[in-house]
């Protein structure tokens, strides 16, 4: 990291730190991730309704599996912190539940040995777009997109629409299919 | 084949944010095996979550929690990780949903609900519960309500209501103004995958009576 990186690209620098995680086990970057994740994580899953020690038991356990899990990571398929967030979720879902969650099918990904540096990069920027898109959300809002990712909406808050952005999503999930069909090898409609 | 009915923002989020009953993920798991344009939507909406995550304030987490960590990678005990979901056994009913049943249809312990019409009820924890249902082809489901939210994954075969017809992978959201009269297509027995939050209601004074015996 030089002083011309821009702070625009910091949600790339993470992808860059668990990529040194994958390839060279590098206990830094991982440490790095660790400060910056793992308290993040515990923050989240105390809004979610964890206690203390569970919070920091299924961070603690996050941050494990993102050690060994690393080289399952793409960067043209989620970010950084999209990556993590879903394994902390499923932390949390095995702990409150003991048991796995039923999970879609692994989906057949062509053989590929490096994702293609542009999909990444257009994918880590569609990420931004939406932080800057919830962040431009209304206080009340914003309110209620966060609380519905804790599983804190009242019943009457559940059936309201979120307001969330559909241009910014739509564009994020238009990059997932046109990634998915390209690695089926079916052409883009 | 292309999947014309998906899920709607709310159980995509919910999916997405882990606070579903586990009965809802199950048929979210299965519909998302079966359509890639929800799955993309998953993405969308995990990507939010991993934003909402980040801008979730911190809490500190507790001295030496790195060291721990790095002493439980190292001691090399905690790779018991379950392996990755893979459609090893193409079939009827999707990888997700095997694991529940123990196979694919041929599996299913069906008991019956007369008219034809079997039931197998899946093992969930919470108050929601999934079910499989099997209509015999032209055969209608008894006209009913729903007190809360039933989904309904179509796995082989199809159906038709008052809102349109439901083929392999379609899934239909109820909610309580919803009163619907589910036929069979034709071409094959339908079997679908159901979850409700709540009883079904049904209109006519015979199935209601049936309702406690056969918990649908």
């Amino acid at each position: 990291m030089g002083p011309t990186e821009q702070p625009r690209s910091q949600g790339k620098d993470w992808n860059a730190q668990i990529l040194r995680v994958r390839n060279h086990r590098d206990e830094a970057a991982f440490a790095a991730l660790f400060s910056h994740f793992a308290p993040r994580i515990k923050g989240f899953l105390i809004k979610s309704g964890a206690s203390g020690t569970m919070a920091e038991e299924c961070a603690q356990e996050t941050m494990i599996t993102l050690w060994h899990k690393a080289h399952l990571f793409d960067p043209s398929r989620a970010s950084a912190a999209t990556w993590i967030f879903t394994i902390a979720r499923n932390k949390k879902i095995d702990a409150f539940r003991r048991a796995a969650r039923p999970e879609p099918e692994d989906l057949p990904w062509g053989p590929e040995p490096e994702p293609e540096a542009a999909d990444a990069l257009a994918l880590s920027q569609e990420t931004e777009h939406l932080a800057t898109a919830l962040n431009a959300l209304p206080e009340k809002q914003r309110d209620i997109v966060k609380r519905a990712y804790y599983g804190d909406l009242t019943h009457s808050e559940l059936a309201e629409e979120t307001g969330l952005p559909l241009g910014t999503i739509k564009s994020r999930i238009r990059l997932a299919l046109d990634r998915l069909r390209q690695t089926l090898n079916e052409p883009v409609k | 084949m292309t999947v014309k009915h998906l899920l709607n923002e709310q159980l995509l989020m919910g999916y997405a944010a882990g606070i579903l009953p586990e009965a809802f993920d199950l048929v979210v798991a299965s519909h998302l095996s079966l359509s890639d344009e929800s799955r993309a939507m998953l993405g969308g909406y995990e990507a939010v979550g991993g934003v909402v995550m980040e801008e979730t304030e911190s809490v500190e987490m507790g001295a030496h929690a790195l060291e721990s960590v790095m002493a439980r990678i190292k001691s090399g005990k905690e790779i018991t990780e379950k392996p990755a979901v893979r459609a090893t056994r193409p079939g009827v009913l999707p990888e997700p949903l095997q694991e529940y049943v123990g196979g694919d249809v041929d599996k299913i312990k069906w008991r019956p609900l007369g008219g034809g019409v079997k039931q197998a009820i899946l093992p969930t924890s919470g108050k929601a519960q999934a079910r499989l249902l099997l209509i015999p082809a032209g055969v209608a489901v008894p006209d009913h309500g729903h007190r809360g939210t039933e989904l309904t994954l179509v796995l082989q075969g199809s159906f038709s209501d008052e809102v349109d017809r439901f083929s392999r992978g379609d899934i239909e959201i109820a909610d309580e103004d919803l009163n619907h009269q589910p036929v069979a297509g034709p071409e094959a027995d339908c079997i679908c995958l159901a979850a409700t939050d709540a009883p079904l209601r049904f209109n006519s004074l015979i199935p209601r009576l049936l309702q406690p015996i056969f918990r649908i």
